[in-house]
């Protein structure tokens, strides 16, 4: 079996303004190829004005099982947002 | 579509004790009742797993062969418009390939693995692809009725309980659209045409008739995978289910054209607002599945002359970011722009 190209996450700014969104992974040989097979394979349709490619060995991410430690001292804190104030409806520009 | 090259691995299916696993399994199936989506570093069954790679990548598999019958009228399409037009549109089949082995890379197999599978035989892929493009008017069936047909399957799969699925099959479906309908406009361009063009085309539909209404798969009683699949929200209707919406939808169309389909049983049932149709030649679909259709050996030949021919390039392209250390020529950094642009 021959070796595959590294693996590449590709993120597209669908226009200028917005930020860069990932869309999917592709293999190659390196940064610049990949950033040419991206432009084949993700924006056929305009979907960008700019890509970016990182290798995907260079993402470190959570891990799911600890997704409850992490994001699970959040809920209890709706004092962080603006609902959580009652304003009499008299009141303005609140 | 996030890959499993990320930097822990799922752990494996038997890690945990007996009792850990029954939990897992129950919190598994309890967030699939709740319709949420599995993604790649999610906990899943190893059978959740294995069904996922084996579907994915065949889907993968039938988008690579499924560029050939079609490009086979690449350089004898009638017009420049149309020889652009079916550029674009086996392009995105290759496209949609990619997309879909990406996908299925998340379930940690490696691409390479899966071409192997393909050029060697094991893999399957869709039997509609191995039956030949004997005029131009069977382009034109392909995107009426192969697109229809695949557009019919695939828009459930959006909504597939597995992420990085159901993402590449939103991103195919808006695609495919197009393919259907270039496909029913040059077949209603040879219904409006010449008396030779219009044979042309319902030529064209007698042969692609039914391998479009097989391409569903076996009926329900016969389907193994149905059942499990339906429980895990990978599939959301049955073949059968969705064999039939194709039928209901595209008996119309051909009406429109002036076009007759293949089939002397087929009938409009009042009683269950449905078009009956006569039996499915089952014999056939599973010839054809096996590897004795008209095109299987010529398909197959032609994946490995192009991976071959290719193998240089590989190798060359290897080579080369080896030399540059993997970045290339002319690639920037983007990093510094993230930071100038991003940070807080």
């Amino acid at each position: 079996m021959s070796e595959d190209w590294p693996l590449f996450e590709v993120f597209i700014r669908a226009r200028s303004g917005l930020e860069h969104k990932h869309v999917g992974s592709l293999h190659a040989a390196d940064a610049r190829m990949a950033i040419e097979h991206a432009r084949d394979v993700y924006t056929r349709r305009q979907e960008g004005v700019s890509l970016w490619v990182v290798r995907s060995s260079d993402i470190v991410a959570s891990d799911p099982e600890e997704a409850e430690a992490l994001f699970e001292p959040a809920r209890d804190k709706v004092y962080r947002h603006p609902t959580f104030y009652a304003i009499p409806d008299e009141v303005k520009n609140l | 579509m996030y890959t499993q090259a990320l930097d822990s691995p799922v752990p494996e299916d038997g890690r945990a004790s007996p009792a850990g696993q029954a939990a897992l399994e129950r919190r598994f199936d309890e967030r699939i009742e709740r319709d949420e989506k599995i993604e790649p570093k999610d906990w899943m069954p190893e059978a959740y797993r294995q069904t996922l790679i084996r579907q994915i990548s065949q889907h993968a598999h039938s988008e690579i062969v499924g560029m050939l019958p079609e490009g086979n009228w690449i350089t004898r399409a009638p017009s420049l418009r149309r020889k652009a037009v079916l550029i674009a549109k086996v392009q995105d089949e290759g496209g949609h390939g990619m997309y879909l082995y990406s996908a299925a890379e998340t379930l940690g197999v490696a691409r390479a693995e899966l071409i192997e599978q393909l050029l060697d035989g094991r893999a399957k892929y869709s039997s509609i692809f191995n039956y030949p493009t004997l005029t131009w008017a069977d382009v034109g069936a392909i995107g009426w009725l192969v697109d229809g047909a695949a557009i019919m399957n695939q828009i459930p799969i959006c909504r597939c309980s597995y992420g990085p699925y159901a993402r590449a099959m939103v991103r195919i479906c808006k695609e495919e659209s197009f393919h259907q309908r270039q496909g029913f406009e040059i077949m209603l361009t040879l219904a409006r045409g010449t008396a030779a063009q219009r044979a042309m085309a319902q030529d064209a539909l007698d042969r692609w008739w039914w391998p479009s209404v097989m391409m569903f798969g076996p009926s329900d009683a016969a389907s193994t995978h149905t059942a499990q699949s339906m429980r895990w929200r990978i599939k959301r209707f049955t073949n059968d289910e969705l064999r039939q919406k194709f039928i209901d939808v595209t008996v119309p169309q051909a009406e429109f054209l002036g076009l007759r389909i293949p089939d002397p049983d087929l009938r409009w049932d009042e009683a269950t607002q449905h078009y009956l149709t006569g039996p499915i030649d089952w014999s056939e679909f599973k010839a054809v599945l096996k590897g004795d259709g008209p095109c299987n050996q010529e398909r197959l030949q032609a994946r490995r002359a192009a991976h071959e021919a290719g193998s240089w390039v590989r190798e060359a392209a290897a080579a080369y970011a080896a030399k540059h250390g993997g970045r290339g020529p002319r690639a920037r950094s983007a990093a510094s722009f993230a930071s100038r642009e991003e940070a807080p």
